[in-house]
């Protein structure tokens, strides 16, 4: 059905002259007009209610604004019409009460079969945990050691206009959340500041991230491939920018990923026990501080004066080191936004940023911090 | 008796007359709704195209809020209060509002307000930024110093409301003409009645609400922090009991209007009278147990989804009957159409369009995928400016010759029509799609597939904007003088208001008139 109204717009949109920063070749699907179909039987069912109701309300404005119109041709001034003095009937009244009510039962059948399907999370065969953070989102495989941070990989670079866009612009992430197809995965959905919503169009699945309560949601996708999605919930200065991917893989593919990733997440443990050099640390600390703190300190540690204190000259990157560790590790006492680091980044990360931090934007302490000073720093807690 | 307003500022600071009044109200929400109209230009510039060109994120996320209150607090409603301060007393045959001083004070304290609310786009760390809805706890513990200003300046404009409605309910149960019994009221003046209702009902909520943050922010109170025991959600259900009502508030004095207009320009008295006062005083009373349709995706048991999500789809039986009703009321009259009548039937078109896609979203599996996307920018849009604006601009064009008693420009208020259909079509239509295809609201840049009809309605936002800029040169042009007005001015129109002389003198009615 919906075809027509595609190829409608198709036309139409051929019509005017496209413009657009995205070079030719790239195969970004421009013009949609409508919800996606989806990867799972939610998705489709809440699609096909969406277009039920959709041509429903096409049928009565037709109706509606057919005879309006008609009025309007037929029963004007300039065509000499004589206005007609009638003003009254209960009977149409109730006519168009009644009538419009039952259509609105037959909406609301279907419409309460789909919701109780959507509350059913009972029999998961897999439990994620979600998290939103002031912009990310955290991962958790529950029953697993895996979890993860999944952050924005959009280059700053592109978001200022300084670089061609990707095709994908602002819906990539460094760490997509890989899930299983065709087993239930319910997904247990909180927040770590403020209300974030989790939301992937192709799974139907929009939830509200509400710290200090839990949500719940599910799916169960039946194709593998990779669907995007973002925060739907204002919150704060990046909320544009958290998007979410979710790569779905066959059952064999997913179980060797999340042994990987254990694995892998091991070796980043015994990492904590070498000694780096000021340039490795200096090098990778870049990178996280673009990863992590870039967003409110600005790339170039200058702040937001009154928001987001500077990095450049500050009391606590040019001051005693236990300060600076205290406050990246356990977050501020004062001031929520600046969340506590200790948890969501590794020791390896944490030394370098620190390391980087005391050391980038004209400060010049000239000190490096390793990854077992922060475990050490950790443990006397 | 018959003295005249007094001399310069004066006139105008110490006013009690309902006419000065209410011109004081017109023209503070018309520029408001210029300011407001700036800062949504602003956000379109930056969404022409993806990528951050003209704001930061910050200053966008300022724009979006100070735009939604600016427009729904400052431009729309003030503007119902000044329709209602001119033409309910005229119309049902009073001398003046109930409470002459009080609606002196309800008007004045207004700008006060707002000059505290626009000053915090100065202050260290900018304005509000956590959207109109200002949910907590990005309203609260990560909210910008300048909150509490904010808060302060809701106060304000709650008490401003509270004020204005006691007049209005006082005015309309008190001073009506001999004769002039409720059932013969006209719509304009039933609609306000219950809207008042309305304010009264909810307004004092909002004050609840914010004070809560108040506490919250500098009292060491817990109410929307689940740290301390409360509940983020409980804001959004106090703030919602507010919020949905507030919809009405901003929509039902625009049924009023329309329902004079409609009869006036097809000849024809308006169908179904009785009905569509029944259907006003059921959409209030629905719109009081809506609330939680804006939080479907907050995890509420499924049996609060249900009972908000039947109670919802409601609404629309007597809104319909609202639309049928005019539909009938064209059906075999003697139109023309004058700019009134323009935007009545654009209203008409646009608002049952609104109220297309505000059942779809009333459907809760359904708006799971709808909740906080352009396809709701684009519904309350789609209600509120067709809806609100475009019906106290056909009030201006259709009162405008009485209060003035000068004829506007027929031409030049036909060029703003068009433009303005026309953008506001461009603008907001197009966001269904987007809104479809996945873009959330309230970014400041969005991925690539949305570029196009971004574009597209930016390029309406601004059309919609200079159409506006027609209507402000017709207006003053009007108020300077022009072709002399008729006491009738239209073909036989009904209410008492047509039965002064035009320009309506200062004092009117102070022998009441009889209605037969």
């Amino acid at each position: 059905m919906l075809r027509g109204f595609d190829r409608l717009f198709a036309l139409l949109a051929a019509s005017l002259t496209a413009h657009s920063t995205v070079a030719e070749e790239q195969a970004v699907e421009r013009w949609g007009v409508n919800m996606p179909k989806g990867v799972t039987e939610v998705a489709q069912t809440t699609y096909e209610l969406h277009m039920l109701i959709f041509w429903i309300c096409v049928a009565i404005g037709v109706l509606v604004f057919g005879v309006m119109f008609y009025s309007m041709w037929r029963h004007r001034k300039s065509k000499g019409h004589q206005a007609a003095q009638f003003h009254e009937s209960t009977a149409v009244e109730l006519v168009w009460t009644i009538i419009p009510t039952v259509i609105l039962i037959l909406m609301a059948i279907p419409a309460t079969k789909t919701l109780y399907d959507i509350y059913d999370t009972d029999k998961a065969d897999l439990d994620i945990m979600i998290t939103g953070y002031q912009w990310k989102w955290k991962y958790e495989y529950l029953g697993s050691d895996v979890s993860f941070f999944s952050n924005l990989s959009t280059p700053r670079a592109q978001i200022n206009n300084q670089q061609p866009k990707g095709p994908n612009y602002l819906l990539e992430v460094d760490e997509p959340l890989v899930v299983p197809i065709k087993k239930k995965i319910r997904f247990l959905i909180t927040a770590n500041d403020v209300i974030h919503a989790w939301w992937v169009p192709d799974l139907a699945v929009k939830k509200d991230a509400i710290p200090g309560f839990i949500n719940e949601s599910w799916t169960r996708i039946e194709e593998p491939g990779i669907y995007r999605g973002q925060c739907a919930e204002l919150c704060g200065k990046d909320h544009g920018f958290m998007p979410i991917v979710i790569k779905a893989v066959p059952e064999e593919e997913y179980t060797a990923w999340l042994g990987g990733r254990a694995e892998s997440a091991a070796k980043i443990r015994k990492l904590t026990e070498k000694n780096f050099t000021f340039d490795e640390l200096f090098a990778q600390g870049e990178k996280v501080y673009n990863r992590a703190c870039a967003a409110c300190h600005q790339a170039n540690g200058k702040g937001v004066p009154g928001v987001f204190p500077a990095i450049a000259g500050s009391k606590i990157a040019t001051g005693p080191l236990d300060t600076h560790l205290d406050i990246v590790i356990d977050g501020s006492q004062v001031n929520p936004a600046m969340q506590a680091f200790g948890e969501q980044l590794s020791e390896v990360d944490l030394a370098a940023v620190i390391t980087y931090q005391r050391n980038a934007f004209g400060n010049e302490m000239g000190d490096t911090v390793q990854p077992i000073d922060i475990l050490n720093f950790k443990n006397k807690q | 008796m018959a003295h005249g307003p007094q001399a310069g500022l004066k006139r105008w600071l110490y006013t009690t007359n309902h006419k000065d009044i209410g011109t004081l109200y017109l023209w503070f929400s018309f520029a408001m709704f210029f300011l407001g109209g700036c800062m949504a230009l602003v956000i379109r510039a930056e969404l022409f195209e993806p990528g951050l060109q003209i704001v930061q994120p910050e200053f966008f996320n300022q724009m979006t809020t100070m735009h939604g209150l600016i427009m729904v607090f400052g431009a729309v409603m003030p503007a119902f209060v000044g329709l209602a301060n001119w033409m309910i007393p005229m119309m049902i045959g009073a001398p003046d509002m109930a409470l002459p001083r009080m609606n002196n004070w309800s008007f004045w304290i207004l700008p006060f307000g707002f000059a505290m609310l626009a000053s915090t786009l100065f202050m260290e760390g900018g304005a509000p930024n956590f959207g109109w809805t200002f949910y907590a706890p990005l309203s609260t513990e990560y909210a910008p110093p300048s909150v509490t200003f904010f808060i302060f300046s809701v106060h304000i404009l709650g008490a401003s409301s509270i004020m204005g409605a006691i007049n209005i309910i006082a005015t309309i149960l008190n001073m009506r003409a001999p004769g002039m019994t409720l059932m013969k009221m006209p719509l304009f003046v039933w609609t306000w009645l219950i809207t008042a209702y309305l304010l009264i009902a909810v307004m004092p909520v909002l004050a609840g609400v914010v004070t809560m943050m108040l506490m919250d922010i500098h009292f060491g109170t817990s109410f929307f922090s689940a740290a301390g025991g409360g509940d983020p959600v409980l804001f959004q259900h106090v703030f919602w009991f507010f919020g949905h009502p507030e919809v009405y508030i901003m929509i039902l004095p625009a049924f009023g209007i329309i329902s004079a207009i409609i009869p006036t320009f097809a000849r024809k008295p308006l169908f179904g009278y009785s009905s569509m006062v029944y259907a006003t005083a059921a959409i209030a009373f629905l719109s009081l147990i809506v609330w939680a349709h804006h939080m479907f995706t907050v995890g509420m048991p499924i049996a609060g989804e249900l009972f908000f999500m039947y109670a919802t789809m409601l609404i629309s039986v007597p809104t319909g009957v609202k639309i049928f009703n005019w539909v009938s009321t064209m059906f075999r009259g003697s139109m023309t159409f004058e700019t009134p009548m323009l935007f009545a039937i654009a209203f008409i078109i646009l608002f049952a369009i609104g109220g297309f896609s505000g059942l779809m979203l009333a459907i809760a599996p359904a708006d799971f995928q709808y909740h906080d996307t352009y396809f709701v920018v684009a519904h309350f849009h789609y209600v509120l400016v067709p809806g609100a604006i475009f019906s106290i601009t056909a009030a201006v064009y259709y009162w405008l010759p009485k209060w003035t008693g000068n004829m506007y420009n027929e031409t030049m208020g036909k060029v703003h029509f068009w433009l303005a259909f026309i953008g506001l079509n461009l603008t907001f239509f197009p966001m269904h799609f987007v809104g479809l295809a996945g873009m959330p609201r309230r970014i400041p840049d969005y991925a690539l597939q949305f570029a196009d009809f971004n574009q597209m309605a930016s390029i309406g936002a601004f059309l919609f904007g200079a159409a506006q800029v027609v209507f402000l040169f017709n207006v003053v042009r009007t108020v300077m003088g022009g072709k002399k007005a008729t006491e009738q001015v239209w073909d036989n129109p009904q209410g008492l208001e047509w039965t002064v002389p035009s320009p309506a003198p200062y004092h009117t009615f102070s022998t009441p008139p009889v209605v037969r």
